[in-house]
């Protein structure tokens, strides 16, 4: 069946402690070439169907409803694994 | 007549029986309500009570936030029911928009619990009207996705609105933005805070004070204000 993917980001401007601790600790590792780390998430969801438009627009419907709060977070792609 | 206070429960809700309690404390009558409900059971007011819901899996109290209870939870909030919402309760309402803001991990990205003093910023709230502008409260507060965080324009209204509730005073304890503690919605009938009110309203199970240990009651004045706030409707 196919999988449609959802990336959420925090926002710029919100502080991201997850991604501060693994850029810290890829300093303490001597890579110090990367100046910043974000981490965000990857939804997988499965659909039964085919993925058309209407499908795709549903998904970033949930995506900006649920899947992310758009207070903190930006939606930044929704698509279909290939 | 008995004002009647619900308190919700999520799956994954720890102090829903402390709300219930804290209700019971100040002469109300505790009304259990269940998440997975169509129904408010006619109450006065609504508490959204502190916990874990869905292990604050995607963000913490997001799914809660579409649970089927919470479409009554913003009908009645738009009517002007008195709604609180206590540390998972105050995640809840802002992922449901019906406060602003958002909370993320702690700056520190530990879990805290400490006795934590507030100053009361708005005592004009349902939840507030016992206080004085000014006072200086200590209740308990246990969280880990407390730093309360939104967009410049956002802090800048709920500022100019009087919408900050209650402040953090002496330490900032998890990087919220402008030591935001808790905040209210324009009309003041939906309030908001990550510390615990139901934890200090019995003596010898609240937060030390000077007079003797865990002898602290500020969170009764929460309860008290509810009632006020009904009576006067």
């Amino acid at each position: 069946m196919p999988i449609i993917v959802v990336e959420v980001m925090p926002k710029a401007e919100i502080l991201d402690p997850q991604g501060k601790a693994v850029v810290g600790a890829l300093h303490r590792l001597g890579k110090d070439k990367f100046s910043d780390v974000r981490i965000g998430k990857r939804f997988e969801l499965t659909v039964e169907g085919l993925v058309d438009e209407e499908m795709l627009a549903e998904v970033r419907e949930i995506a900006e409803d649920m899947l992310a709060n758009t207070v903190i977070e930006d939606v930044v792609y929704v698509g279909e694994v290939r | 007549m008995t004002s009647r206070i619900g308190v919700i429960t999520f799956p994954g809700s720890l102090d829903d029986r402390d709300a219930q309690r804290a209700v019971r404390l100040v002469g109300a009558e505790p009304v259990a309500l269940w998440h997975g409900d169509h129904d408010l059971h006619g109450v006065d007011a609504v508490v959204l009570p502190g916990g874990f819901s869905y292990g604050d899996y995607l963000r913490a109290g997001a799914i809660a936030s579409h649970a089927p209870i919470m479409a009554e939870v913003i009908e009645a909030a738009e009517r002007g029911v008195p709604v609180l919402g206590i540390c998972n309760g105050f995640q809840m309402l802002a992922e449901a928009r019906l406060l602003p803001g958002a909370h993320t991990r702690n700056a520190h990205q530990q879990f805290i619990r400490r006795d934590q003093k507030l100053r009361v910023e708005n005592a004009s709230t349902a939840w507030t009207n016992e206080f004085a502008e000014g006072d200086e409260i200590v209740i308990p507060l246990k969280n880990a996705d407390g730093r309360f965080v939104a967009d410049e324009q956002t802090i800048a209204r709920i500022e100019g609105n009087g919408q900050v509730v209650f402040r953090y005073v002496d330490v900032n304890p998890n990087g919220s933005m402008n030591d935001i503690a808790g905040v209210s919605n324009e009309r003041g009938n939906v309030v908001g805070l990550m510390p615990h009110p139901e934890h200090a309203t019995e003596p010898g199970f609240g937060p030390d004070t000077r007079d003797a240990m865990r002898s602290g009651t500020d969170g009764l004045r929460f309860f008290t204000s509810a009632l006020a706030a009904l009576l006067s409707r």
